[in-house]
This record gives C-alpha cells, sequence and structure tokens, in this order.
C-alpha cells in the first residue's frame, strides 16, 4: 500500500510538541510588562474582593454627606442587579428583556408586605427569603414557556413579560396604579430599624457581597461550567450531557431572584415607589453596564456599573460636564491627528476662527448676542464662543447643524477634512455653550452615550470583558 | 463478545427524503468500527440518531440492551454515549481545561446549594473533576499541555482542536466513543498519530469506538471492522479488505464506470 501507515521511524515523536516548549520559553522572557497583571491574579479573587468591600466600607465612614452616600448606595444596588444580569446574558448567554420586572416584583412584594396598605409590618428578613425564593419561582415559571427559544425570539418574549409587569402594576387596584405604593415602612432587622442613608449604603453594601459571593461560587462550579458552555453552543453542550433547558431556567431563577433582593432594599429607602421606577430606562442602563463593563466579567460589571452611575452623577454638574467635554474633545483630537503637528493648527485655528466669528458675530448683531467680554471668570470660553442671549432656538439649531457637519466631517479625506474640521469644532463649542450646558441632564446621557459608542468602537468586549470569538 | 450498540431496522426521512432506512449495525463491546461512505451517505446522521438529535422513525437503537429510541439527547449522554463532531463544536472562549471539566456534567452530581455552600462533597467532587480534566488532557502528550490549558479554546489550531474534542468527549466516561472524522484536516504526521491513538484509546480507556472516517489509511489502520453506507443503506460490511474491494463500495466511490473497468480488466 502505501509508506503512510508505516511512519519514518524518525519521524516526529508522537505527542510531543517542541512549539509549547519554546513558546513556552517565549513568554517568560516577555514577561516583565506582565508582571503586574500577573502579581495581582496571584492574588485569590477572594482577597482581593476582601479588598474591594473593606474600600467600600471605609469610604461610607468617612463620607458624611448624604448626597454622596445616596450615590455610592444606587452604584451599589445598580451593580448588584447588573451582577444577576449578567448571570443571564454573560453567562447563560440568554437575551432576557424582561428583567426590570423582577426588579420591580421585589419592590412590590416589600411594598405589599410592609406597609400601611394591608397593615403587614413583616420582619425584613422573613421578606427578604420569600422575595428571594419567590422571584427565583416565578422567574422559573415565566422562563417555562420561553425555555426553548434564544436569541431575538427570547428577546422578544421577555420583553412582552416585562411590559406585563409594567401595565399590571400601572392598573391594577391592588399596586395603586400610576399612584404608586407610598408610606413604605424602613427596613426592620429584629426591631433594629434602618433610617439614615449611611445605614443603607452598608444594607446594600451587604446585597452587594452577599450577590457577588453567591454568583462567584456558583460560577466556579458545574452549574457555571455548564452555563457558560451553553452559552457557546447550546447543542454542543446538550449532547455532552448538560440539561439545556434546565439549566437556562435556573439562571432565569438566580437573576430574579437577585433582582427581587436589590428591589426590596430600593423600595425600602425610596419609600414611595412607582411603575416607572421599573420601565425601560432602568433596563437599558442595566445593559449599557453589563456591556460597558463586559459581559461574562464580574469585575467588569462592578466596574462599569461605577462608571455608568458615578458617571451619571458627575456629569449632571454643569461645570463637571464642560470639563469632560473640552478635555474629551482635546483627547480625541491628540489621539486621532496624524501627524502630530495639526493638532496645535486645529486647536489654534478653531479659537482664531471663533474670535473673528465672535467680533462679527456681537458687532452684526448686537441684540441678539451677549457682549464679548475678555474679563472675568470664564474667560476663555466667553470671548471667543458666540452666547445668545436667548438660546433656546439658535442653540437648538446649532445642535441640529453640528450633528450634520460631523456626519459631514466623516466623508471628507486628507488636509481637507482636517481644515473642515475647524468650523466644525467651533459648531460644537458654540452648540455646547448655548444649548447642551443648559440642560445638564440631557447633556450627562448624551455625553455617556457617546462615551459609550466611543468605547464599544475601540474595545467592544467591555472594559475588562474577555476577547471574544464566535465562529473562526 | 457482546453487542454494546444495536441498531435494527433504523429508518429516516427528512420531509420526502430516505435519509437512513432499515438499517441494522452492530458494536461489540471493545471493537473499533469504521463507518464509510461517500458524502451524504448518512453516516454523520447515523450519529445523530444514536445520540439523540433526531429519533427514527422506525426501528430501534439499543445500548446494551436498553433502548435509547425517545431518551433525551443529554441522558443518553450518562447512559454511555458520547461524541466529537465532524464541524469542530468546542466551547470555543472556555479555556481549553474548561471545555474538559465542563463535560464532566453528566456524572457528577453537586447540586447548586451544595456548590454555594462548598460542602466537602462538592469539594471533593470537583477536586475528582480537575484530576479527571488533567487525565484526558494528559492522553495527548504535550500538545494540549502547559499554558495552553488556560488558554481559551479559540486560540487553538484546528488539529488540536479535533484533539480536544476527543478529550472533551472521553471526560464524559463514555462507554461508547462516536468519532466524526477525526482526522479530517490534518496533516499526514497527525493523521498517522491520530490512528495511534484511536488504537489507544480502546486499549487503556476501554471504550467502544465507532468512527466515521474519510482517510483510508486510517480506517485500515485501526478498524475491526468497516461498514459502508451509501444513500443510507448498508452496502457492505466486514474486514477492511473485504469492503475495500466489494464492487459496490468501488461503485459507490467512483461511479459505474470504474467498476465495468475494474470488471473488463
Amino acid at each position: 500500500m502505501d509508506d503512510r501507515s508505516q511512519q519514518p521511524p524518525d519521524g516526529p515523536r508522537i505527542g510531543a510538541d517542541e512549539w509549547v516548549a519554546r513558546q513556552g520559553e517565549h513568554r517568560r522572557q516577555n514577561e516583565l510588562t506582565r508582571r503586574l497583571g500577573r502579581a495581582g491574579e496571584r492574588i485569590h479573587p477572594a482577597f482581593r474582593f476582601f479588598a474591594l468591600v473593606a474600600g467600600i466600607a471605609i469610604f461610607g465612614i468617612a463620607t458624611s454627606d448624604q448626597y454622596y452616600q445616596r450615590v455610592g448606595f444606587n452604584t451599589l444596588y445598580y451593580a448588584a442587579l447588573a451582577l444577576g444580569l449578567n448571570v443571564v446574558v454573560g453567562w447563560a448567554g440568554l437575551l432576557d428583556l424582561g428583567y426590570v420586572a423582577f426588579f420591580g416584583l421585589g419592590a412590590y412584594a416589600y411594598a405589599l408586605l410592609d406597609s400601611p396598605k394591608f397593615h403587614h409590618h413583616w420582619p425584613a428578613l422573613a421578606t427578604m427569603v420569600v422575595v428571594g425564593f419567590g422571584c427565583a419561582i416565578v422567574g422559573i415559571l415565566v422562563s417555562l414557556p420561553s425555555r426553548r427559544l434564544f436569541g431575538d425570539y427570547l428577546a422578544i418574549i421577555t420583553l412582552f413579560f416585562g411590559q406585563i409587569f409594567y401595565n399590571l402594576v400601572g392598573n391594577l387596584s391592588l399596586t395603586n396604579g400610576q399612584n404608586g405604593m407610598t408610606n413604605l415602612d424602613p427596613l426592620n432587622f429584629f426591631g433594629f430599624h434602618i433610617t439614615t442613608v449611611r445605614q443603607y449604603f452598608y444594607v446594600a453594601l451587604i446585597l452587594f457581597t452577599v450577590v457577588t459571593c453567591v454568583l462567584w461560587l456558583v460560577n466556579n462550579s458545574r452549574t457555571g461550567r455548564a452555563w457558560r458552555s451553553l452559552r457557546e453552543d447550546q447543542m454542543a453542550a446538550q449532547l455532552l450531557g448538560m440539561p439545556v433547558n434546565w439549566l437556562k431556567l435556573l439562571a432565569f431563577a438566580f437573576g430574579a431572584s437577585v433582582a427581587g433582593l436589590s428591589g426590596t432594599v430600593f423600595a425600602s429607602l425610596e419609600v414611595n415607589i412607582f411603575p416607572n421606577n421599573f420601565y425601560l430606562s432602568v433596563l437599558i442602563t442595566l445593559y449599557a453596564i453589563v456591556i460597558l463593563g463586559g459581559a461574562g466579567s464580574m469585575p467588569g460589571v462592578m466596574l462599569g456599573a461605577f462608571t455608568i452611575i458615578v458617571g451619571l452623577e458627575v456629569l449632571a454638574t454643569p461645570d463637571n460636564a464642560r470639563l469632560l467635554f473640552y478635555a474629551v474633545i482635546a483627547a480625541g483630537l491628540v489621539l486621532w491627528l496624524r501627524p502630530w503637528f495639526w493638532v496645535p493648527i486645529v486647536i489654534g485655528g478653531t479659537v482664531a476662527f471663533g474670535f473673528v466669528v465672535s467680533a462679527i458675530a456681537t458687532a452684526a448683531w448686537p441684540d441678539a448676542t451677549k457682549p464679548t467680554s475678555f474679563g472675568g471668570q470664564n474667560l476663555t470660553m466667553s470671548s471667543w464662543v458666540v452666547e445668545l442671549t436667548n438660546p433656546t432656538r439658535g442653540g437648538a439649531y446649532a445642535y441640529g447643524a453640528l450633528i450634520a457637519a460631523v456626519l459631514g466631517v466623516t466623508l471628507l479625506k486628507g488636509w481637507v477634512q482636517k481644515v473642515a474640521l475647524i468650523p466644525v469644532l467651533y459648531l460644537a463649542a458654540f452648540a455646547w455653550e448655548n444649548e447642551l450646558a443648559l440642560n445638564p441632564s440631557v447633556t450627562a446621557e448624551i455625553l455617556l452615550g457617546a462615551l459609550l459608542i466611543t468605547l464599544m468602537i475601540v474595545r467592544p468586549t467591555g472594559l475588562l470583558g474577555q476577547h471574544r470569538v464566535e465562529i473562526v | 463478545m457482546t453487542a454494546l450498540l444495536e441498531l435494527s431496522g433504523v429508518t429516516l426521512h427528512f420531509g420526502g427524503l430516505k435519509v437512513i432506512s432499515e438499517l441494522d449495525l452492530v458494536v461489540s463491546e471493545n471493537e473499533i468500527v469504521s463507518l464509510i461512505g461517500p458524502n451524504g451517505a448518512g453516516k454523520t446522521t447515523v450519529f445523530n440518531l444514536i445520540t439523540g438529535v433526531y429519533d427514527p422513525e422506525e426501528g430501534d437503537i439499543r445500548l446494551d440492551g436498553r433502548s435509547l429510541v425517545g431518551v433525551v439527547a443529554h441522558k443518553r449522554t450518562k447512559l454511555g454515549v458520547s461524541r466529537t463532531f465532524q464541524t469542530l463544536r468546542l466551547f470555543l472562549n472556555l479555556t481549553v481545561e474548561e471545555n474538559v471539566m465542563a463535560a464532566t456534567y453528566c456524572h457528577t452530581r453537586s447540586h447548586v446549594w451544595q456548590s454555594i455552600l462548598r460542602t466537602p462533597f462538592q469539594r471533593r467532587e470537583e477536586r475528582d473533576v480537575r484530576a479527571l480534566a488533567d487525565d484526558k488532557l494528559a492522553f495527548f502528550g504535550d500538545r494540549l499541555a502547559g499554558y495552553r490549558r488556560r488558554q481559551p479554546a479559540y486560540s487553538l489550531s484546528y488539529a488540536n482542536r479535533r484533539r480536544l474534542e476527543i478529550a472533551r468527549a472521553t471526560a464524559t466516561k463514555p462507554r461508547l466513543l462516536l468519532l466524526d472524522e477525526p482526522a479530517a484536516g490534518m496533516n499526514p504526521v497527525e493523521t498517522h498519530e491520530i490512528t495511534e491513538l484511536i488504537g489507544r484509546l480502546r486499549d487503556e480507556g476501554g471504550y467502544t469506538i465507532l468512527v466515521i472516517e474519510h482517510d483510508m489509511h486510517v480506517v485500515e489502520g485501526i478498524s475491526d471492522r468497516v461498514v459502508a453506507l451509501d444513500h443510507g443503506v448498508k452496502i457492505a460490511e466486514g474486514s477492511f479488505e473485504t469492503v475495500a474491494t466489494n464492487e459496490r463500495v468501488v461503485e459507490a466511490y467512483l461511479g459505474l464506470r470504474a467498476t465495468e473497468e475494474d470488471a473488463a480488466r
């Protein structure tokens, strides 16, 4: 026959792989840059997490400002919520758009069990146990009909469930419809009432810690491995002995349980809850957190929660937002413009262009513009950016024009594009000063959206997400 | 030798197309049987029938005397059937190690609450799972060793992915191992290695192996028996020599003309 069935005796040794050995050496030599990262990795995750919790606890002691405590509380319960969503989306790979309903379910359960409505005043722990297990069971029941679905179909079904919940609580007399549930009890642990924001901050910290520990333990077990296998290839998982339908239900149950507990803590601090607290905006924020941080990565989701929640708060202050706005533009120019000498040309050109425009504008329409000032605290901006006396319409037009101009600039090439940047940047500054800076809350969301888009382009896996491959 | 796997009169249609008709197939304990046939002959469909992707419309599939018909796919794995895939279906974003560990799901028993509480039983089981994964990966020598074990599966070369598929399949503790074209896309050295490896799987692992393969050198090197399929019908069965020289097999592979020329000669 052929000589292939009898391999040459001096051929490569079966099962030996020189490349592995050589590659191993190579990696050891090039490790200097990664040493810090490796050192971090060598610390057991439990210790890293303990350090994080200790840091947060110290923050709670250190700050006496209720505003900071409240932001901390928000970050923590959002982190817990996002970790629950991460079970369903990041690990089991199921696109669940009805997740907020369980957050609401937990909150309304607390509202019914601990409020003047029915004169029930359960101890908080009892309520939490009921909510934790109850939400898990409801999660299983709700996902029973959708257990065979995945991808877009599952998303549609779960979105529908979320909508049902919203409509139910918004219309039932049991939940007071759109008037919401009011005067909920403060959390009550063995007769001890949680009343101050700081105490709630610590309750949220405990919730966050428990959720993280439980989910970490589950993820590092056969169940977690099976979830992630299911995400990668449902059919292979089933043929290798994993009961995929049960695993899906289990993922939903864990997500629902975490969401319900977060809802309970949220409701008890809010005192009054309304159907709109549990609507799409919360879902979108949660998905932003999970995707920004990196779906499937627990530290990533925590970082995502911190970035989004604290980021939104920071940006709600106009001065911070202005600083960030100009800093991001400057950083973008420095990173993007090549060769480097275009950076001073474009920035200098923009300011020079601004002086000319504002001189002409103030001279031509003295009524419509604020006088150019060459003094005062806002020297740099108001001296070259035209400020309208009545910015409502002009600002809106400028904003619209800015979007068109940015899209137009992306179509240009070479030096023309760089020169065209000058008026566009001026328009951006004009739109900012006359429209965006006056509506801080809207602007915060626009800025955050822009940041998210940029991040997704630069790093599609999220901040700490693992590189993912779909098909190779 | 007792029969481990028995297919009797198995028939399956896809719409109006008869994919498998009246197929009888017996694989005895500790035997290596090759399933050959041209593309579209229904070889992978036979695997899909045994593993529970499809259920036969007629006939029976028995594993160690127990009928598998109607049993859910993941329970069949528990009963001792495991397979690899022709179109590699690894869990690409899991590490090499995790791929193997995930496949132990069917014979581990820790509940979720035991995992949360890290009970002694769960910890013991987890240690066993790790040891098992070590063992299964060590079967391939250096190929899946060293830093590679903590790399995601997508970083592996094509041949190593095939090896990992086999390691993963054996981690379910199967009695019957179904290998779907284990040598596809491999170079001659690797093909030779796979041939040797399949023999070792039977001798050291104690598995009964049913293998689909197109490379006739591999088939010749490993098979106790060869079964040839064409259009879902068994056209020949026996030793490699008998099947390879069978007129209908040659016809199925090369067409009628070749057979006639052969006969004329």
